[in-house]
């Protein structure tokens, strides 16, 4: 029988009139082979005097010499101290206690150093109520070991001696104060005493000094209502743990929002117990991190969030109120409303509106619910800026009024709207300094630049709540020739004191009240028992205080309140500012972590790029799509806000608020990073009047493809309800667990079996010595990623670069999978795909599926964070044809580097994709320049964990390296070992509790129980593999009180 | 090690020994008494016995005192002599000195006073316990002449040719033995040449060609060429193998240490414990090479070896004096000055043993958890001049151990529970590291 089968060749056969078609059929490829373009210069090759013989002997020659020489092992030098100091141990870690405040990030860290140079930060469990170790405080570290760190003091770009720098300030500083003109010390917000009472004495000695404390990403707003309010210039704190109904309209909590550090407290509401949780409503144009954890979001424009608010006053209060929203909007508002109000004082309402007025009334509705987890008595420190100031302070420039301008962790010529005209008034001022780790936009254009020392080898304090004080202690020497703000300070002001005995000083006398110093360093935390703030004259209150309370128009909520709705709803498309995850305010943009961890909402890494709803998307004709290597590509749009003009690839983002689009602050940076790291555009330009929102946008489609570095292709669960469980709390609360969380069940001698009793493999006993296991529970974990970073901080982690992340090389080994829904819920998704009926037609299965492939408009979200499952029964391990990886009795999947060949057989067979691939070596490699391309950068590395090479494959190895030196510390004291002492890098890390680690042979730890919870399910239990992660249903409270 | 005895006291011991040996009591009793009397006699010319100084000496002064150079106090040789000639002072000052020096420095003596200042207001510990007798004793020992090193270098060159005798003597007849072969091989065929030319005379044809028959038989004959060509190839495959897995094991690795530190010396003649140098080993994976700050413990008082061992240093070819200068120099110590110039030079040893990066190994876990004798990994390092490496460190070492050597359970709670568990699964009483799970790949690589 002759067959007429026609085989496919290519896509393009689907062409008929192809001309590639035609092309193929004549020669093998479509183009010419560029042979000349290899071969290169045809005359110069045949002049050559080495034959293919010689060559090939050459070949031969170098390949045995190299082969032989690579039989002698390298001489190997050590270098012992010459005087030991008594508190380190080669070979055993030391632990710190400090704090971070570079200005944006504020928390209570511990600092991990081995061999006295830092290498881990974890959180400081003697301060677990602050929070706010987040990936960004995790990633700090590296920013120690920066190469691009200026190494000494600087005057005009070339390199000076401190003495000089003093004689020349000195004298110039003494100019300026006879001179009449003003000095201007241009800082961060240091919400520190002891730099306070610096400051104070600043002013006394040089008399005509202002002191403006600037906060790149503002909350000024919010810190005139509430100092207009209660007549102290803070932030109202927040525990969400008390509140049973949050309302967030436009507050990003679980960020950056007002310093950020609520998610332990909410988290804690979130866990079911008693069948009771918190019910969480938002209301934003932008899908932020808190959105996403939302039990029911509701998209609004910044403009329209703002009437929402008012008209949610005015539903609570009673007052009237009246705005233009549409209908939908006001019924779903007056619903919240009605929640909020029964919730009485178990409920709370935050925003994040750039407005006094918004932030007044939502400090009035507070107030009027009587909220539990509204506190005024211990307010938050971590923002203190001032917009009037600085704006005051551009216009006292120019105007040529400032004599000296002395700056500290702030960089106005990267984060100011107006940019421009602060580098107009720079050059007016006779004086500049900027105190800067970094050449970057300012301190380049500074006369000085004042090489700072990184916070982990500078002294300072802290007082981040109200009566809540950190210490700040170094935990390495300073690298390089560097002298801190606070130092320089006693400088000037002709005191011989170090930073150190001032603050000692400071502390002994005002804050300590008796209390140890030692032991208040040593916990790196106090708690002054008098709430009352020693602050004093505050550098707020004495600068900007009266400005302050006159800008506010109304002082009373309703009055607020109508004033909010009187600005109506925007015309045309608007634009929310908001601060990501990974970058927060682009202080640290020359950090690779950073740069390539992946967005938690969009999973895309370095760049930021305008976020788009679907139906606008359509029609601008904005589109993504995939392309064959595995990259997303985007459409390029053209942002004008306020007449000014960028071009930026746009992302489609669902539940993006329909007539709004999201930009991200933080990138765009040009000076003092590397090249790699110069990524994406400047959102601060369009930072006008420091409001987040901006309205007169327009946005256009432009010409030209961008690539984007994503690292999550498929964004929909499409109701595969085996990888996240979940349910609503009220079928959680009435329904069995067979019900909402039922053991797969698969056929087994035709018989319906649960999926744990059905094996391919041989148990192993692993009921003797410990049994490790990691709980993740997706109620509290917010996605938030800071267990992403302390992974890669603990396992030498390496980054691989943009082009490497786009062919879906990333060597995270944890990663936090997000899902969309396709429907509006996920269980709307599983009865979606349930209802398909046939195989084709319009309700069928393959065109359901193509459909569900499309996240919602306005989706629900979930959080998945996946790491090697340390399968009981892993399929990995059985197609190792080298026994590489292997199992350990401890319930540890092992992998073993050195024996690894890389077949990539266990990445194919593993149903997680958890396992990476070094397809490249990626230390001393200069294609790969970052951290552990240098020097100093590799100082960061654990000594515990081996550096891969190429070609073997890694994994998560749940911390061996943890567990075993628990293990080995017990055995060395000789005592049993308690539960909590085992830790992984994202148990100890992770803020909200979501992650638990443990020995589930001890039946009285955590974890154990925690195994035995009826939320307790295992990703695609029905392969049966058997995994020792375990996660816990979500649980969301869907009921509209 | 041989030693060369040069004191009168060692003398005197060894001759008793021998006198023990022949188990002649009343002889030895006479013959002590006479060597007795024979000393004494001799000493008491001297005003003081210089033998009973020495052993003085050394338990009250010498932490203290050298005879040549200062120390923490100064020099001693013949100080009598010297504070009589330079300061007119006689044995009465000297014996109120050594009583009470402070009384004397309070009491404004001049040169009590000078002295204490020199020697940085150190003062001196009073010695009232020292009879007359005993510091005459001291003086005695003090005023000896200094010994000519003309004995040192004779035993040198003695001990020298004794070192090197073994190794010298093989050669020897080695050469001997090939040169006896060679005289052979060149007789027989001197031999053969002459049978050939009385044949050739004689007109006997000699088949010459014998010799080429078998070779052709050999070549013919299929089967033997390819045995052999196997046995070549089983035998070449054998020392390649033999080659390639002894790349990167380096048993025996020794290299030239910027000082020379002699552990025999510290470990095993001192005697000093491993882990007071190499403390960490107690607590942290690493062993830790001692910070110098732990060599300058002892040898801030210790700036010269005795003759004796400074005699053995010359038959490993060291000058362990100038060794110690070494040290000197890398701490940054003026030994002269007896203080620290604060201009260290950090020393860059060679590591010897290298385990790679990706095999975790803890010492800690071995020496306190195990209770392993340091020797057992890391072979005789008392006996080891030059420190080498004594275990191949290969995986397979590791494991062989693991699996033979029982777990150390007794008095360590942690094992309570999981020793009772496994005891049962396994029935045996005592545990092996391999039972405990010590043989997992990711127990020691991560």
């Amino acid at each position: 029988m002759s067959s007429n089968k026609k085989y496919w060749k290519s896509v393009e056969e689907l062409n008929t009139d192809s001309s590639i078609v035609e092309a193929l059929k004549q020669r093998e490829f479509v183009d010419e082979i560029p042979t000349d373009e290899f071969l290169g210069n045809k005359s110069n090759l045949e002049t050559s005097s080495t034959t293919r013989r010689d060559f090939l002997k050459y070949v031969g020659f170098s390949t045995a010499a190299a082969s032989l020489a690579a039989c002698e092992g390298p001489v190997i030098k050590s270098i012992p101290y010459v005087v030991q100091p008594e508190e380190i141990i080669p070979g055993v870690s030391n632990f710190y206690a400090t704090t971070i405040a570079d200005g944006f990030d504020f928390a209570s860290v511990l600092v991990k150093t081995r061999e006295g140079r830092p290498i881990k930060i974890d959180n400081n469990d003697l301060a677990a109520s602050q929070g706010g170790v987040n990936a960004r405080v995790h990633a700090s570290i590296l920013g120690l070991y920066d190469n691009l760190r200026i190494k000494g003091p600087q005057k005009e770009g070339s390199d000076i001696s401190w003495e000089t720098f003093d004689s020349e300030t000195n004298q110039k500083l003494t100019d300026v104060m006879n001179g009449g003109k003003e000095i201007v010390l241009l800082t961060q917000t240091f919400a520190s005493p002891s730099t306070s009472k610096l400051i104070s004495a600043f002013k006394e000695k040089y008399g005509n000094v202002r002191h403006v404390v600037y906060d790149a990403v503002s909350e000024s707003c919010a810190l005139d209502a509430f100092q207009a309010k209660y007549g102290e210039r803070a932030l109202a704190n927040y525990d969400f743990s008390k509140a049973s109904t949050i309302v967030s309209v436009g507050a990003d909590f679980l960020g950056d929002w007002q310093g950020g550090g609520f998610e332990s407290g909410y988290a804690k509401g979130r866990v079911p117990t008693d069948g009771k949780m918190s019910r969480h409503i938002q209301i934003e144009a932008n899908m932020s991190l808190t959105g996403a954890n939302a039990d029911k979001r509701i998209p609004a424009t910044p403009s329209q969030q703002k009437q929402a608010l008012a008209k949610l006053y005015s539903y609570v209060t009673g007052q009237s109120v009246s705005t233009d929203l549409p209908a939908q909007l006001d019924e779903a508002i007056q619903k919240v409303a009605s929640e909020l109000k029964k919730a009485g004082s178990n409920g709370v309402l935050v925003t994040g509106i750039n407005d006094v007025n918004a932030q007044t009334v939502a400090l009035e509705i507070n107030s009027a619910l009587g909220s539990k987890a509204f506190d005024t008595k211990s307010p938050i420190k971590k923002r203190q800026g001032s917009d009037k100031d600085v704006m005051t302070l551009i216009a006292d420039m120019n105007a040529g009024k400032v004599g000296a301008i002395i700056m500290n962790g702030v960089n106005p010529l990267y984060t100011l709207p107006n940019a421009n005209e602060f580098a107009e008034g720079l050059k007016q001022t006779e004086l500049s300094i900027a105190f800067s780790m970094k050449a970057d936009e300012t301190a380049s254009e500074s006369q000085y630049i004042a090489a700072t020392p990184h916070y982990l080898e500078s002294w300072g304090d802290v007082e981040l709540k109200k009566g809540h004080f950190g210490l700040m202690q170094p935990t390495i020497r300073p690298l390089f020739d560097t002298r801190q703000f606070q130092q320089a300070l006693l400088k000037w002001i002709g005191s011989d004191l170090t930073y150190f005995d001032f603050i000692k000083e400071n502390w002994s006398t005002g804050i300590l009240g008796g209390a140890s110093f030692n032991q208040a360093l040593h916990d790196g935390v106090y708690v002054s028992t008098a709430l009352t703030s020693v602050l004093g004259a505050g550098p707020s209150s004495d600068v900007e205080g009266d400005a302050a309370a006159q800008a506010l128009p109304e002082s009373s909520g309703g009055g607020a309140a109508r004033a909010l709705a009187s600005a109506g709803s925007a015309e045309g498309m608007e634009l929310q500012l908001y601060t990501k995850t990974g970058m927060g305010d682009g202080k640290q943009a020359n950090n690779p972590w950073l740069q390539e961890f992946p967005d938690p909402i969009t999973r895309t890494s370095w760049d930021n790029y305008v976020t788009v709803s679907s139906a606008d998307a359509k029609k601008l004709e904005i589109k993504n799509w995939h392309v064959a290597d595995g990259g997303l590509n985007g459409s390029l749009v053209e942002l004008s806000v306020n007449g000014q003009t960028i071009t930026i690839p746009a992302i489609i983002q669902p539940g993006q608020a329909v007539g709004s689009v999201g930009l991200s602050f933080g990138y765009g940076r040009t000076k003092g990073l590397k090249e790699e790291m110069q990524t994406g555009k400047n959102a601060y330009q369009f930072y006008k009047d420091f409001n987040s929102a901006q309205t007169d946008v327009s946005i256009k489609l432009v010409s030209g493809v961008h690539e984007f570095a994503c690292v999550q292709l498929h964004n929909t669960l499409m109701g595969r309800g085996d990888i996240i469980k979940e349910t609503t709390l009220e079928i959680f609360n009435t329904k069995d667990k067979e019900f909402w969380n039922p053991l797969p069940k698969v056929s087994l001698n035709h018989i319906e079996t649960p999926s744990t009793e059905v094996d391919l493999w041989d148990e192993f006993d692993r009921s003797i010595g410990h049994h490790f296991n990691l709980s993740i529970d997706l109620n509290a974990c917010t996605g938030c990623g800071a267990c992403v970073i302390a992974c890669h901080a603990e396992n030498n982690v390496p980054v691989v670069g943009k082009s490497e992340i786009r062919k879906s090389r990333d060597m995270h080994w944890l990663r936090i999978d997000r899902y969309y829904s396709s429907e509006d819920t996920f269980t709307g998704d599983i009865e979606r795909k349930e209802a398909a009926d046939g195989l084709l037609g319009d309700t069928g299965i393959k065109s359901t599926l193509h459909e569900m492939e499309i996240a919602a408009d306005n989706p629900q979200v979930a959080f998945l964070p996946m790491m090697c499952q340390h399968c009981n029964h892993a399929p990995c391990e059985t197609v190792c044809p080298v026994a590489a990886t292997s199992h350990g009795r401890q319930g540890q999947n092992h992998m073993a580097y050195n024996r690894c060949v890389g077949t990539r057989y266990c990445a194919n067979n593993c149903p997680y994709k958890v396992r990476r691939f070094n397809w490249f070596r990626y230390n001393k490699n200069d294609e790969f320049d970052y951290n552990m391309n240098d020097d100093l950068g590799r100082m960061v590395l654990n000594p515990d964990v081996v550096v891969r090479s190429r070609g073997v494959m890694e994994k998560c190895s749940l911390c061996i390296q943890k567990t075993q030196k628990t293990i080995l510390d017990a055995k060395r004291e000789g005592r049993e070992i308690k539960d909590g002492e085992f830790q992984t890098a994202c148990s100890a890390a992770c803020g909200t509790g979501a992650m638990v680690f443990g020995d589930i042979n001890d039946k009285e730890s955590k974890v154990a129980k925690l195994k035995e919870d009826k939320r307790m399910y295992h990703v695609l239990e029905y392969i049966g593999t058997q995994p020792n992660v375990q996660y816990h249903t979500i649980v969301r409270n869907t009921t509209e009180s | 090690m041989k030693k060369s005895y040069q004191s009168l006291e060692d003398n005197s011991t060894n001759n008793m020994k021998q006198v023990i040996h022949c188990k002649l009591a009343t002889k030895f009793l006479h013959l002590g008494f006479f060597i007795l009397l024979t000393f004494s006699a001799s000493l008491q010319a001297q005003d003081g016995d210089p033998v009973k100084g020495k052993t003085l000496y050394n338990s009250n002064c010498a932490a203290c005192h050298k005879l040549d150079g200062p120390m923490t106090g100064p020099p001693l040789r013949n100080i009598e002599q010297r504070l009589a000639d330079e300061q007119g002072l006689d044995r009465e000052w000297l014996t109120a000195w050594i009583h009470n020096s402070m009384g004397m420095v309070n009491a404004g003596d001049p040169y009590a006073v000078k002295i204490y200042n020199e020697y940085n207001q150190l003062p001196m510990m009073p010695f009232p316990q020292l009879s007359d007798q005993d510091i005459s004793d001291i003086l005695a020992y003090t005023a000896e002449e200094k010994k000519a090193p003309a004995p040192v270098a004779g035993t040198e060159t003695a001990s020298g040719a004794d070192g090197g005798d073994s190794g010298t003597s093989n050669q020897l007849i080695l050469g001997a033995l090939a040169l006896l072969f060679g005289l052979l091989a060149m007789a027989l065929v001197l031999v053969r040449r002459t049978l050939n030319r009385f044949a050739e005379a004689k007109g006997v044809i000699v088949e010459g060609d014998k010799k080429d028959n078998i070779w052709k038989a050999f070549v013919q004959n299929q089967f033997l060429v390819l045995v052999t060509v196997i046995l070549l190839l089983l035998a070449s495959a054998y020392f390649v193998y033999g080659y390639f897995m002894q790349i990167g094991v380096d048993e025996g690795y020794a290299p030239v240490q910027p000082i020379h530190y002699s552990h025999r010396i510290h470990a095993g003649d001192n005697g000093i414990d491993c882990k007071y140098c190499h403390s960490s080993a107690r607590v942290s994976k690493t062993s830790g090479i001692p910070s110098l700050n732990v060599c300058m413990n002892c040898h801030k008082s210790i700036s010269e070896v005795s003759e004796d061992t400074y005699a053995e240093g010359k038959t490993y070819g060291v000058d362990y004096n100038e060794e110690i200068q070494k040290l000197y120099a890398a701490t940054g110590w003026n030994p002269d000055e007896q203080k620290y110039t604060g201009e260290p030079q950090p020393v860059k040893w060679i590591r010897i043993h290298n385990l790679p990066d990706f095999a975790y190994f803890n010492h800690a876990q071995h020496v306190t958890v195990g209770g392993i004798e340091c020797q057992t990994c890391h072979g005789p390092v008392e006996s080891m001049e030059i420190m080498s490496q004594f275990a191949p460190l290969t995986m397979g070492w590791c494991i062989e151990c693991h699996r033979t050597t029982d777990v150390k359970i007794e008095n360590n709670e942690y094992y309570t529970k999981i020793h009772e568990q496994l005891s049962k699964k396994y029935g045996v009483e005592k545990l092996t590291v391999a039972q405990m799970g010590g043989l997992e790949c990711g127990k020691c690589h991560y």
